[in-house]
């Protein structure tokens, strides 16, 4: 009796109702976690996905042996490998395109390649402006390596205790 | 003067849109100029200071009744050919239903019974003479009975279409929202208190 | 120079002297700042929902390099979509396709002539049955959400204008009820002398919300049903028809309905205001109001009208953060089976406080 006299005053003062909106009324005041984009980033772990590059040895010579491991586990098939002997005999990649649009930035042909080649950096704030740049060819790539090899070797060498 | 132009222009329009009403194919844009032929009809009413009835027929006629009509209407798929397949065979009769209702009309609302020469010019009402008023006043004093009997009849018309349309059928499953909103937590979920199981007698 | 400053001062006289232009001028008064309202209402929304959601809302659009906390978002939305392209699509009825925001617009702006602003200010204020005329223009809104619906021949648009039809001719009469509750308690239909009838020396306890809470609750909610706003907004349920009625359309045309929704949100606020708080009446009691600058700051006036309707437009935005979509079988029981019970039964009940002089209300 009480009970269900407890539930018409609490259906008849929209009581659940006001319950929630005072819900909403207090996380308005709460502190907001929002972040400015551009000018604050979110820390990054060292073993983030971004775009992919291919590494050097430090003396030059290109990693990638055109083993097509990663060709074979790529899961969204971004991954088109040509290989030819190069004059010293030794087989070498004449292509290796990475297409971003298919690409799912899952790692596995970071994690197949035997000779660390083939990664992905940390770098995430890239866009293309033509048809076709969403290739990434095999020129592009390295000149990636290139430019964030630092990043890159440090975060191998920090993860390489965990793999 | 303006007056009349607006009284003319809106003659014209509801004229137009009652007739586009009977002679388009789409039922829907029937109901439309419909609507429209509301609108004129509202705007010669309120010409004649009639302003509740204007407003009430905006309200009630356009504001529901037509929403509702176009409602059935747009779900509906009403096939126009078949409704005009014995067009042909039944114009005669039509025609002299239609020449009779003319005639008959004519005799009853012809010019001869009404217009300046019968009726003496109304005259104007100041600018806070209220319709509404004289008209609340006329219906709950002078006609307060017919007005009373048509509101019980159109009660039992409604009661009757849904008697006649409801039918219970045994079976059904439909919810209870009364129910639903009245249920709490320990109705559904009851919380059972356990001994901890301990692992060295069953294994 | 004041030979010129005399003839365009005639000139002026003279335009002024046709009726027709103080109307026009007086409709642009409140239409512009109205529409000023409608575009930082969209803004206040993304505000609001957005802090109630711990996150700031947008930030970065201001003016001449200004952040300004993003106050020229609006500004910048409006642009962007009148350089968009109105698709129309193949098969639509061009003709409604285009008449339908502009239906919507129209009987969302034309309700404003009736409603007073303040003791003087309003355009036809004095019109005996402005309460009728605002009930009956409110009821067409729903021709822009039907026709819109019809006319863009695509079955989500056209499922969210079903839903719509028949939610609003069931809140519609709620709506009417909770009015005529307001019409027995002022006795007059006219908006003003509604207003009037809520004067009194004791400020906000004055006002008709109290003797007619339970009509003040289910109009309001009723508004938000009507104007398909969350949690009512079935019409659009972007979860289930992606955007229902106006799924079809880009553009102005899309703008058109968005500034429609949002003047008719503000049209409920102010009418709220009117019925149930006391218009541009003061909420403090005549004892407490001083005289000189303060004692108009805190006295009666437009700025309260504008508080108000500000306060209830607040909620509008406050449900929307907070509850879920009704589904659409609870939405009819409600407008059917509570709503017009409890505006019928308070009917009863106000007609009994208005005879027997109750409170500070009826005497």
């Amino acid at each position: 009796m009480i009970n269900s006299m407890k539930s018409v005053f609490k259906s008849l003062f929209l009581t659940e109702l006001l319950k929630g909106m005072s819900v909403t009324g207090r996380y308005y005041f709460r502190k907001k976690f929002t972040l400015f984009y551009p000018e604050e980033k979110t820390p990054q772990s060292g073993r983030f996905r971004g775009l992919h590059a291919q590494r050097r040895y430090p003396n030059g010579e290109e990693r990638c042996i055109a083993c097509k491991l990663c060709e074979a586990v790529c899961p969204a098939l971004a991954i088109t490998i040509e290989s030819e002997q190069r004059e010293d005999g030794s087989r070498r990649t004449t292509r290796y395109d990475i297409d971003l649009f298919k690409c799912i930035y899952c790692g596995f042909c970071e994690e197949a390649c035997p000779v660390d080649a083939i990664v992905e950096t940390r770098h995430l704030e890239y866009h293309f402006e033509n048809r076709g740049e969403n290739v990434m060819t095999k020129e592009k790539l390295l000149r990636n390596g290139e430019l964030y090899e630092d990043q890159i070797a440090t975060d191998r060498a920090r993860d390489a205790a965990y793999r | 003067m303006i007056e009349q132009i607006s009284f003319y222009v809106f003659a014209g329009l509801l004229i137009f849109a009652a007739s586009m009403v009977i002679t388009m194919r789409n039922p829907v844009h029937s109901a439309l100029f419909l609507v429209m032929a509301f609108f004129n009809a509202a705007a010669l009413w309120l010409l004649l200071e009639a302003e509740f009835l204007a407003i009430t027929l905006v309200l009630v006629y356009v504001g529901a009744v037509m929403v509702l009509f176009l409602f059935v209407i747009m779900m509906l798929d009403i096939d126009v050919a078949r409704l005009r397949d014995g067009f042909a065979r039944y114009l005669p009769i039509a025609a002299v239903v239609a020449v009779i209702m003319a005639i008959e009309m004519i005799l009853v609302v012809g010019p001869e019974h009404f217009g300046l020469a019968q009726f003496a010019e109304p005259a104007r009402h100041a600018s806070d003479y209220s319709n509404t008023k004289e008209l609340g006043n006329l219906l709950y004093t002078v006609y307060l009975y017919p007005f009373e009997i048509a509101a019980a009849i159109l009660l039992v018309a409604i009661v009757a279409a849904i008697a006649l349309t409801m039918r219970r059928r045994d079976g059904t499953r439909h919810q209870k929202i009364e129910e639903q909103i009245a249920v709490k937590a320990p109705d559904r979920v009851r919380v059972v208190k356990m001994a901890s199981e301990s692992n060295e007698a069953g294994e | 120079m004041s030979e010129l400053f005399d003839t365009v001062w005639g000139w002026g006289e003279f335009v002024w002297s046709f009726q027709i232009v103080q109307i026009v001028l007086g409709i642009v008064a409140l239409m512009v700042p109205l529409m000023l309202c409608v575009a930082y209402l969209t803004f206040a929304e993304r505000k609001i929902i957005g802090y109630m959601q711990v996150r700031i809302g947008p930030n970065r659009v201001g003016f001449f390099g200004y952040k300004l906390w993003g106050l020229g978002q609006p500004i910048a939305d409006a642009v962007k979509l009148m350089f968009k392209e109105i698709i129309i699509p193949t098969k639509a009825n061009k003709f409604l396709f285009l008449m339908a925001p502009v239906i919507s617009l129209a009987t969302a702006l034309a309700a404003w002539a009736v409603i007073p602003l303040n003791d003087f200010l309003g355009i036809a204020d004095e019109v005996n049955a402005g309460l009728l005329f605002v009930l009956a223009i409110t009821s067409l809104g729903v021709y822009g959400v039907i026709i819109a619906g019809w006319s863009s021949n695509s079955k989500y648009a056209f499922l969210g204008a079903m839903r719509s039809s028949a939610q609003i001719v069931a809140y519609e009469i709620a709506m009417g009820f909770a009015l005529v509750g307001v019409l027995i308690a002022a006795g007059s239909l006219n908006l003003r002398e509604i207003v009037e009838a809520q004067q009194g020396n004791l400020g906000f306890l004055d006002w008709f919300w109290l003797p007619l809470l339970p009509l003040f609750v289910v109009y309001f909610i009723s508004g938000v049903a009507e104007t398909n706003r969350a949690p009512f907004d079935v019409a659009e349920g972007e979860s289930e028809i992606v955007a229902g009625f106006h799924v079809d359309y880009s553009g102005m045309a899309f703008a058109v309905f968005f500034l429609a929704e949002y003047a008719n949100m503000i049209l409920i606020a102010a009418l709220t205001a009117i019925m149930f708080a006391g218009g541009w009446y003061t909420p403090f009691p005549a004892a407490m109001v001083p005289d000189g600058i303060f004692g108009l700051l805190i006295g009666s006036g437009i700025h309260w009208f504008v508080i108000k309707t500000a306060f209830f437009l607040i909620f509008f935005l406050w449900f929307r953060a907070t509850f879920p979509r009704y589904r659409y079988d609870q939405i009819m029981r409600l407008g059917w089976k509570v709503f017009i019970p409890i505006t019928i039964v308070w009917l009863l009940v106000v007609a009994v406080m208005v005879l027997a002089n109750v409170g500070p209300w009826f005497d």
